[in-house]
């Protein structure tokens, strides 16, 4: 698309990286990665080479300053880079440049790096290696005290590396999360490409986050982009806002299990919707799943669900109560459910889980019970974040998925938890359940907001829900359900009741 | 017996004038008594390589042992001298030298 800037990329093969880059790290040129301590960025520069040499075949030279090449070797073979090996396959070659103390020398006089250039051209040379890490400069600028002179070679190490015509991934410490870029202040300016890594505390979490600052004037997407480090993919940027294009719609509809709300939303969901259901606590939005999840399996769909308000036994309990046989549903292999509290891990694991469980079991339907619960690990933002990158995930894989929502007490409207209101711009089809009291009883109403692509009626409608489950009913006049007061809702005229009509 | 190996990367200005300046105080402190190679990284990298050179010129003192070693161009002969074990000569005419 915008990919035609006339800089060819390097595909780095690092997860979500290259979408974030358009395409890659500019081929043939240096970046910089900077970052502090523990921010992913030897890991970057391992995983840039290793994804090479797994995904293209690309060969690589990693020069280390910092760690011995068997401190890497050992380091990460856990993630599945039998580096030792690709050594002996001449794959992969360390040039050390880390400080033995054998190495300790005193300076006496002028000097350049001229003979670490070499031995890299070297490297290069002997295998056809097109990438090249180098990790990291601080350790050359400790080690060697004229930072001018250390500035001035990095420039030509820079160059040289570009002569050689390999691509470079350079790390760099930085001392502050949001301050100069590099410690040393200047390897930013010899360098035309720079990435940040952070690793934030925020909210008593960490937040990883990586930021393209410059591309050589080539197009990247801007701004922070969370990543998280996984102990099997590595480093993965969790490229949020890009909706995947979808495919075409589908115009096939699936059944929502409940009836009433199926003609509400113009006959169940299309195939391919992502569904938004909010409501307070005790409004219906766990029947709703359950039913939805009843209703995937009776049509022999696998259902995947995610549930953060309920323990296994707790959903087990209340489904039983509607009679859904919910350990029926899974023995017959078509309903998965993982039962996790929010705080076990944080939102982008969860999102990797998730994604995972997708790609493993291959639902035609996700279940989410509720996203609101995951409100509690991470900032509003981020949670939107999180249901972008959903979203991408489950349109890819043409999953109808319901999301539930309940308003988080913080916020008095019923209908617009913190998040609700910009999540729903987000899906296709938003219903919104809410409480009202009417003749002194509590009673529950039920709106579809919206349903993309598709009519739906309007009216705010009766909830009744017994030992069946939920009952739409008939419309009410009043006002209030949009604005989260539904205080003035009621039944027309002629029914003065409290007895909730139920149209079946 | 002394033995130097000066890691050098081209045929630069810095390059030759360490060499002269080694050179130069082997010829007054060890006289013969030493032997001199030139390796130039950009010729033979791997010889740069197993002795993990980074910087240019370094000189590595491989005999007598301990080795040593000293980055740069050696500009200043003291240092230099002190830094890779040369014995002193007696210069009792010009005892601030001329090596400045």
């Amino acid at each position: 698309m915008t990919e035609s800037s006339g800089i060819e990329r390097c595909s780095t093969g690092i997860g979500g990286f290259d979408r974030i880059a358009l395409g890659g790290l500019p081929l043939g040129r240096a970046a910089l990665v900077t970052g502090t301590t523990g921010s992913g960025k030897t890991l970057f520069a391992v995983e840039f080479l290793a994804r090479g040499i797994l995904h293209t075949d690309a060969r690589g030279v990693f020069v280390t300053f910092e760690e011995t090449p068997s401190d890497i070797r050992r380091n990460f073979a856990s993630l599945g880079f039998p580096i030792e090996r690709w050594e002996s396959e001449g794959k992969w070659v360390f040039v050390d440049a880390s400080a033995g103390i054998l190495e300790e020398a005193p300076v006496i006089g002028a000097y350049d790096f001229g003979g670490l250039v070499a031995r890299i051209g070297h490297a290069v040379r002997t295998i056809g290696a097109t990438r090249v890490s180098l990790d990291s400069l601080g350790s050359v600028f400790t080690r060697f005290a004229d930072l001018g002179i250390v500035r001035h070679e990095v420039a030509r190490i820079a160059d040289a590396l570009q002569q050689i015509g390999v691509t470079a991934v350079v790390t760099a410490e930085r001392s502050n999360e949001y301050d100069h870029i590099s410690r040393y202040g200047v390897e930013e300016f010899v360098l035309d490409n720079v990435i940040i890594l952070r690793n934030v505390l925020e909210h008593e979490r960490r937040r990883r986050t990586v930021e393209i600052v410059k591309l050589r004037g080539a197009p990247h997407r801007t701004g922070e982009w969370l990543f998280t480090i996984d102990p099997e993919d590595g480093i993965v940027v969790i490229p949020l806002a890009f909706l995947t294009p979808r495919g075409q719609a589908s115009l096939t509809r699936v059944s929502s299990g409940n009836a009433g709300l199926d003609e509400m939303c113009g006959g169940g969901f299309f195939e391919d919707a992502t569904i938004l259901l909010t409501g307070p606590s005790g409004s219906g939005k766990t029947l709703t799943s359950l039913k939805f999840m009843a209703s995937a399996v009776a049509a022999g769909e696998p259902c995947l669900v995610f549930a953060f308000d309920e323990t296994r036994e707790q959903l087990g309990r209340n489904a039983a109560g509607w009679g859904i046989d919910l350990d029926a549903m899974e023995t017959s292999g078509l309903l998965y459910v993982v039962c996790d509290y929010p705080e076990v891990a944080s939102l982008e694991d969860h999102f990797l889980r998730i994604r995972r469980a997708i790609e493993e079991f291959k639902p035609d339907r996700l279940v989410i019970d509720s996203v609101s619960a995951l409100e509690r690990i991470v900032s509003p933002r981020a949670l939107l974040d999180f249901v972008i990158a959903l979203g991408a995930v489950v349109r890819q894989h043409g999953v109808t998925t319901l999301l539930t929502s309940a308003p988080s007490g913080r916020f008095t409207p019923l209908l617009t938890p913190a998040i609700a209101a910009e999540i729903a711009s987000l899906t296709d089809v938003t219903i919104a359940l809410c409480y009202f009291e009417r003749e002194g009883e509590v009673q529950r109403a039920i709106g579809v907001l919206q349903t993309r692509g598709s009519a739906h009626d309007p009216s705010v409608r009766h909830v009744t829900i017994d030992a069946q489950g939920m009952h739409i009913g008939e419309r009410l006049i009043g006002t209030g359900f949009l604005a989260g007061l539904p205080g003035t809702l009621a039944w027309p005229a002629a029914q003065p009741g409290s007895q909730g009509p139920s149209a079946r | 017996m002394y033995s130097f190996r000066l890691y050098v990367a081209g045929q630069t200005e810095r390059s030759l004038t360490a060499q002269s300046n080694l050179r130069g105080l082997c010829e007054s402190r060890l006289q013969d008594r030493y032997e001199l190679e030139i390796v130039d990284a950009t010729e033979q990298p791997g010889m740069a390589e197993e002795q993990r050179i980074l910087a240019t010129p370094t000189v590595v003192r491989l005999a007598p042992l301990p080795q040593q070693r000293v980055i740069g161009d050696l500009s200043d002969h003291r240092r230099a001298a002190y830094a890779l074990g040369l014995p002193d000569v007696a210069e009792p005419h010009h005892l601030t030298g001329d090596e400045q």
